[in-house]
């Protein structure tokens, strides 16, 4: 069991209060973790990642155990405690603007 | 009884305003999408309880939400906005060529008797289509393929397609608006299109006469005379006789003829108001005074219209969408400004009161006359 913080605006969007809760069969890695939340909660499709290509939007970003995984491999696995459902895999609006 | 209803996007949300058919009183809805800026919210002329809002942000993107009950509940629908074919390029601001990206939806344009139909102006300019109440976009790719397509170049607000006007006699044939590549017709439906650009003049291209960029600012016509065209463009106001095949000023006595939105009064299609500007290093109404001007001959002859707005100390601009009429008599006249007023004339822009004062930024307004 994968937990996902998201912000608040995507939580109003999906209609969730606190963490989203996902059952994911086979690896933990952003893909699969982002794959299984778009399924779950369609209208996410497009506000994490671009249609298509499924790029990370440029104003967001991924933490989990104190680390910035933003820029690693969508492929790669997540931490095992982001995969243990230890710790939170968070999705986070960039601070931008002032 | 009939009444209105004012469909507010904002850079913090949409507001629903409404009123009966005196509007003298207005109940104030929302903000819905709290947060988020909208772009647009307008409503199917088929179905009036039929509302499409974009909702945009620079962190999410686009979602375009949807309300079959007038804007009581909504439900998000597609937000898959992708270019037809290989997307290509565009030109940037200094000049090199720029790869098309989506931005945002502009403004939506309802069919006038299909409410599943609806037609999207978007940033990077494309005009794209549903068919199926807002689930999924086609775009219309003949607009962006056209040969000047590579000559586009963005306005400072982006390279936005936010005009479209569907012709009631003929629905085949439609005028969209691009900041800054011009005014363009199709009589096919959107397959083919072409610039209709001729007699602009834009004192910052070197060529007077050149076939796109020119920065068009918004396009009016009224129903029952679509061969007729209003355009307030980035510095002009211009009027067009031939569907937009030429265009000549109607400025004339105006204090500036920089200026964003224009409207055509409901039931007299000779009767057109703006809202001048300074300037475009400035963005604010000149000295201080908020007035609409109006022209009851189609153009040249203007008059202030004050009673009630702002005459002193008024730095507040209104943006292109932000202007619209209702289908009462007296025609009522709104619109809204970015420090958060919505006025409404319910004689004709004689008189105005401020609807509500103190809402975020005023993106766009809407008017629906309700049965």
């Amino acid at each position: 069991m994968i937990r996902v913080a998201l912000p608040q605006h995507l939580r109003t969007l999906a209609g969730v209060d606190g963490e989203v809760r996902l059952d994911l069969q086979g690896p933990s890695t952003q893909r699969t973790v982002l794959d299984a939340l778009e399924t779950t909660y369609p209208v996410l499709r497009g506000t994490i990642r671009d249609h298509g290509g499924g790029e990370r939007r440029a104003f967001i970003r991924f933490f989990a155990c104190g680390r910035d995984l933003s820029l690693e491999p969508a492929d790669d696995p997540l931490p095992d405690e982001v995969a243990s459902g230890a710790e939170v895999f968070r999705v986070v609006g960039a601070m931008a603007g002032g | 009884m009939s009444g209105v209803r004012l469909l507010v996007g904002t850079r913090k949300g949409a507001f629903v305003l409404t009123s009966e058919g005196s509007r003298d009183e207005w109940d104030v809805d929302g903000p819905f999408f709290a947060g988020w800026e909208i772009y647009h919210v307008n409503a199917s002329p088929a179905d009036p309880d039929r509302l499409y809002a974009s909702q945009t942000s620079g962190w999410f993107g686009q979602v375009v939400q949807r309300s079959d009950d007038g804007g009581k509940t909504w439900e998000p629908v597609g937000n898959e906005f992708v270019y037809d074919g290989i997307p290509g390029t565009h030109q940037w601001y200094d000049g090199t060529q720029h790869p098309w990206e989506f931005a945002r939806v502009w403004h939506f344009e309802p069919s006038p008797d299909d409410p599943d139909t609806i037609f999207a102006g978007v940033e990077d300019a494309a005009l794209f289509r549903s068919v199926d109440g807002g689930h999924s976009w086609e775009e219309l790719s003949g607009l962006r393929g056209h040969r000047t397509g590579e000559q586009w170049q963005p306005g400072a607000g982006g390279l936005c397609l936010h005009t479209i006007l569907i012709d009631p006699d003929e629905p085949e044939r439609m005028v969209v608006a691009i900041s800054a590549a011009g005014a363009f017709r199709t009589d096919d439906g959107g397959e083919t299109w072409r610039p209709i650009n001729r007699g602009l003049r834009s004192q910052e291209l070197p060529d007077e006469d050149r076939e796109v960029g020119h920065c068009v600012h918004r396009i009016a016509m009224h129903p029952s005379r679509p061969d007729v065209l209003f355009m307030q463009k980035h510095w002009d106001v211009m009027r067009s006789d031939d569907r937009g095949d030429s265009w000549h000023e109607v400025s004339d006595n105006l204090p500036s003829d920089f200026g964003f939105p224009i409207a055509v009064h409901a039931h007299e299609p000779e009767t057109i108001y703006v809202v001048p500007i300074k300037s475009d290093s400035e963005h604010v109404p000149p000295d201080g005074k908020l007035r609409v001007y109006r022209s009851t001959t189609g153009g040249n002859e203007w008059e202030p219209l004050t009673q009630g707005l702002p005459q002193s100390h008024c730095y507040v601009n209104v943006l292109r969408d932000s202007m619209s009429v209702d289908g009462l008599d007296p025609c009522g006249v709104y619109f809204g400004t970015t420090g958060g007023q919505v006025y409404g004339s319910a004689d004709a822009g004689d008189s105005w009161t401020a609807i509500v004062r103190d809402l975020p930024a005023v993106l766009s307004v809407e008017a629906q006359t309700l049965p």
